[in-house]
């Protein structure tokens, strides 16, 4: 218990220092950067959704099409992956904000593997939609399909890519509770691009009518 | 609260001008961390936003001789009926080649000058949010408009420039109807700059939200300060969205997709709803700075404060919103039906109230001023009323049934270059007379400056005026000959000749720096003095030209146009009165002891990554490939960079958690695209172990 109060008070420390910049709206820059970029990804996501949309339905009566390929248990249960790395994100962020160096690596490894197996079944999915008849310039669909999912895919290798380095730099002891903002940050871009796929999983998959 | 002890503990930070921190740092032990300010190299590396700024407007004006000589084009071959001088396959290309360049390399690149040089100092800063970002943006753009150039002289003069009119409408973009490498360069070159606008648009709304000096609330910060915020926010979100339609265009193009295969089913008006969700609020990101920068210089040289300060900062957050909800008044003749076209066409008239909201203010601020018509206030007034004529023109395209026989034809490029050359670039010119002496420590001649500002005026009117008559007569934009006997030649010529009347005025202005510099240097460079025009916002509060670290100590601002009313107050009749002398307001930049950040070599290695990366995926995918092995390799050199924190040096004398320079939020901080986010330096031992490459580097 005073070790859990010593290192909170380590985590304050740390936030006032994080702070001891004064930015005038109390926001840290980078968080607020984070933030703004986010916003934009918003409007890209949007436009390809939309375009998804309006393309989805353009296809003829014997074309490939979505009821033709979509495996709706399989998709559910890696976007139920993809969901539970937002939350093991959460513990990440709340551990090393503890100051709990060793859980904070536990649950980055974590949550990078959670969107590694989604990122997995992606390729999965692909593969089989592929042989089942599906390719990027088959229709409108097939194009509409690829470029948002695989886009968003991008987005979560990215992802990845950030939350595998922030495990090397605790490893290397680079990342301490002065750096829990870090974190905090990348879980932002990594809660979003969950929620991104929440969307594109009903409008997709759910609702491909 | 806000940024108390930024500067003001200055005397404590240990390290000084001009060399900045001299730790001496190689991530990755390949480079050493560059030093010193001095030299040419030092521009390559700098972070600091008044020479990022610079580069930008250097940048831009040779982009608009390149933009301007193609105009020359245009205007050569349409001078007489069946013109020659150019095959209409070229003009294709130097039509579209103008456009896109005057658009994304000439006025968004002055604004972004514009923006980076004043924005920090109107706040009251030191610099960006993120300087490193900063120098990053700007190798980028460049990068981006050196691509987009290049394609008029890759396999041999105009044969693969982009050739689909800078709205470049797919699917007669696709590879069937452009099948040279024109639309690819444009497709590229386009998603380059746009990530170079969309890095910048996050760091200057972080600065602009973040980094105000104490005092400076909302409602205290200049209104060109909130004109440009608006249109970074403008930017932020309209990007993404031409992103999206270049990046379906590029599949389309490269990798036989079918988003515009009307054959597969496609509609073609996808790209057009895209493009022009994009494009209405690109026209705002072109005009915005330009007001912001007359609600500048009319107030000063009116010697009036500006009329209805709330009103401005009002009309322009509307314009910022309404400006999303008018884009298919582009599209009232492809069919998006009566419904559509009835809406458009109402919301395009509501969006001109603010915009004449913003006319009145300027009006009403002159009106009764003792004005002083120096250059920039000639270039204000020029603005104002080519601008309203644009306005007004474009008033008559939200009529949808007007505009259905005015669209395409020579009446709308009347009204987009009253708005555009008359508004923006006109306003963008009067910046740089304005705000010269301080960027550069001299003013430019005013003799020189006001014959170039009514040579250019005369020239813009003979040449956009008579293109309305044009219009109306029915000749139809982007053609590259008429007959004789179709009635146009008379005012074609007109307009030919107004070009090059344009040109000179140009001309005079390039020899205008070259004459006011040469004798500024043989006068043996007299001090300008931090205030020359006598004007109100805080970057006239430091010397000229703007020392490096901007301000020697934070300032307290109290009011809106704190600086004016530092310089004068009221006496007991309510006549302005001088209440202290500039010079003892002023800074005088003698503060050695702030702390900068350090130049780096990495915002520069980014920039020519993502041009390999760009010729790769025109050319050569391996190419793309080994340009993307190259870039993510940059951004874990970028990362690994000390950040070198900006306060690092005082900063933790009196927070000893021992962590040296990797301060959460330095200047290294999470980039636009998020990648970086990852904290910065997890070597900083090495950081001391090689103090000793200082001596090299
Ligand atoms: C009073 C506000 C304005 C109104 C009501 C207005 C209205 C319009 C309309 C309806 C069109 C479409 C005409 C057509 O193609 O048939 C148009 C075209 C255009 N406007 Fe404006 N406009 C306004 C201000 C501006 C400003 C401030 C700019 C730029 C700084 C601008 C730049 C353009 C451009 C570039 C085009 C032509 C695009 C193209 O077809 O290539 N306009 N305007
Ligand atoms: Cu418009």
């Amino acid at each position: 218990m005073a070790d859990t109060m010593t290192s909170e008070t380590t985590a304050a420390e740390a936030a006032t220092h994080a702070e001891g910049h004064h930015t005038s709206t109390g926001i840290s820059n980078e968080k607020l950067a984070m933030w703004v970029f986010l916003g934009s990804e918003c409007l890209l996501f949007g436009g390809l959704i939309s375009t998804y949309m309006f393309n989805k339905g353009r296809i003829g009566p014997d074309d490939v099409g979505p009821d033709d390929v979509f495996d709706i248990p399989f998709t559910s249960v890696s976007s139920f992956v993809l969901l539970m790395s937002s939350l093991t994100m959460v513990f990440a962020v709340s551990s090393i904000a503890r100051g709990d160096l060793r859980g904070n690596r536990i649950w980055l490894a974590t949550t990078a593997a959670l969107g590694a197996t989604f990122v997995a079944g992606q390729v999965y999915e692909f593969t089989a939609f592929y042989s089942e008849g599906l390719g990027f310039t088959t229709n409108l669909f097939g194009s509409a399909f690829y470029a948002l999912t695989g886009f968003h895919g991008a987005h979560v290798t990215i992802g990845i890519i950030m939350l595998m380095s922030l495990y090397v730099m605790s490893v290397r002891g680079n990342l301490g509770p002065e750096r829990a903002e870090t974190v905090e940050i990348i879980g932002l871009y990594w809660h979003f691009v969950d929620i991104v796929w929440i969307v594109i999983f009903t409008i997709v998959y759910l609702f491909p009518q | 609260m806000t940024i108390t002890d930024r500067t003001i503990t200055a005397p404590e930070e240990t390290l000084a001008l001009p060399a900045g921190p001299t730790i001496a740092h190689r991530p990755l032990g390949v480079f050493t961390r560059p030093q010193g300010s001095e030299g040419w190299t030092s521009w390559l590396f700098t972070v600091d936003h008044k020479r990022i700024g610079i580069m930008y407007g250097a940048a831009a004006l040779f982009f608009f001789l390149v933009g301007g000589a193609e105009a020359l084009f245009i205007r050569l071959q349409l001078a007489t009926p069946n013109g020659s001088v150019i095959g209409a396959g070229t003009y294709n290309g130097v039509f579209t080649m103008h456009g896109v360049t005057m658009v994304f390399l000439v006025i968004m690149p002055m604004a972004a000058a514009f923006a980076n040089y004043l924005l920090p100092l109107q706040v009251g800063a030191r610099d960006v949010a993120f300087p490193r970002l900063n120098a990053f943006s700007f190798w980028c753009f460049l990068a981006g408009g050196l691509l987009l150039t290049s394609s008029v002289l890759i396999g041999g003069w105009f044969q693969n420039a982009p050739d689909g009119g800078w709205f470049a409408y797919a699917p007669n973009t696709g590879l069937l109807f452009s099948p040279s490498k024109g639309i690819d360069f444009y497709a590229v070159g386009l998603q380059i700059l746009g990530v170079a606008s969309l890095v910048s648009a996050i760091n200057l709304i972080v600065t602009v939200l973040n980094m105000r000096t104490k005092g400076m609330s909302f409602f205290r910060m200049p209104v060109l300060t909130w004109m440009l915020l608006i249109t970074q926010f403008l930017l932020l979100f309209a990007l993404p969205v031409i992103t999206v339609a270049l990046f379906l265009l590029m599949f389309d193009r490269l990798w036989d997709a079918n988003f515009f295969n009307v054959e597969a089913g496609a509609d073609p008006l996808l790209w057009q709803h895209l493009f022009w969700i994009f494009g209405h609020p690109e026209v705002y990101i072109l005009i915005l700075p330009a007001f912001g920068i007359v609600s500048e210089i009319i107030p000063t040289f009116a010697r009036k404060p500006l009329f209805g300060y709330h009103f401005m900062v009002a009309s322009g957050i509307a314009i910022g919103f309404m400006g999303w909800g008018v884009w298919a008044h582009h599209m009232f003749t492809s069919g998006v039906g009566p419904l559509s076209v009835a809406a458009f066409s109402v919301s395009t008239m509501f969006i001109a109230v603010p915009t004449g909201v913003k006319i009145l203010n300027w009006l009403a601020t002159m009106y009764r001023g003792r004005l002083r018509f120096t250059t920039p206030m000639l270039y204000a007034v020029g603005v104002v009323s080519m601008f309203t004529i644009g306005g007004l023109s474009g008033v008559t395209h939200s009529i949808a049934p007007s505009d259905t026989q005015q669209t395409d034809t020579y009446y709308i490029v009347a009204h987009f270059h009253y708005v555009i050359f008359g508004g923006a670039l006109l306003g963008l010119f009067g910046g740089f007379y304005f705000w010269w002496p301080k960027a550069f420590g001299y003013k430019l001649s005013e003799a020189w400056g006001k014959a170039s500002f009514w040579v250019m005026l005369i020239g813009f009117n003979f040449t956009f005026g008579p293109m309305h008559i044009l219009g109306l007569q029915g000749m139809s934009r982007r053609i590259a000959t008429y007959r004789g006997d179709e009635g146009f030649a008379f005012w074609n010529m007109v307009a030919t000749i107004g070009a090059f009347v344009i040109a000179v005025g140009v001309a005079m202005f390039f020899w205008n720096v070259y004459v006011s510099t040469r004798n500024w240097r043989r006068a043996g460079r007299p001090d300008v003095g931090p205030d020359p025009w006598d004007a109100r916002g805080l970057e006239w509060m430091t010397a000229s030209p703007v020392p490096e670290h901007n301000f020697d100590e934070d300032i307290q601002v109290d009011r809106l146009d704190h600086f004016w009313h530092r310089k004068y107050g009221v006496d007991e009749n309510h006549r302005v009165v001088r209440a202290a002398p500039t010079s003892e307001v002023a800074h005088d930049g003698s503060n050695t002891n702030v702390h900068l950040p350090s130049p780096s070599y990495w915002p520069i290695v980014l920039g020519g990554g993502i041009l390999l990366v760009g010729y790769g995926i025109i050319y050569n995918l391996w190419l793309a490939a080994a340009g993307l092995v190259f870039l993510v390799a940059s951004i874990y050199g970028w990362i690994l960079e000390p950040a070198d924190d900006p306060d690092a040096a005082g900063h933790h004398d009196d927070h000893d958690d021992g962590d040296d320079h990797g301060d959460p939020d330095s200047n290294g901080g999470p980039s636009g695209n998020g990648e970086s986010a990852s904290a910065e330096e997890p070597e900083s031992e090495s950081a001391e172990t090689e103090e000793e490459a200082a001596t090299i580097g």
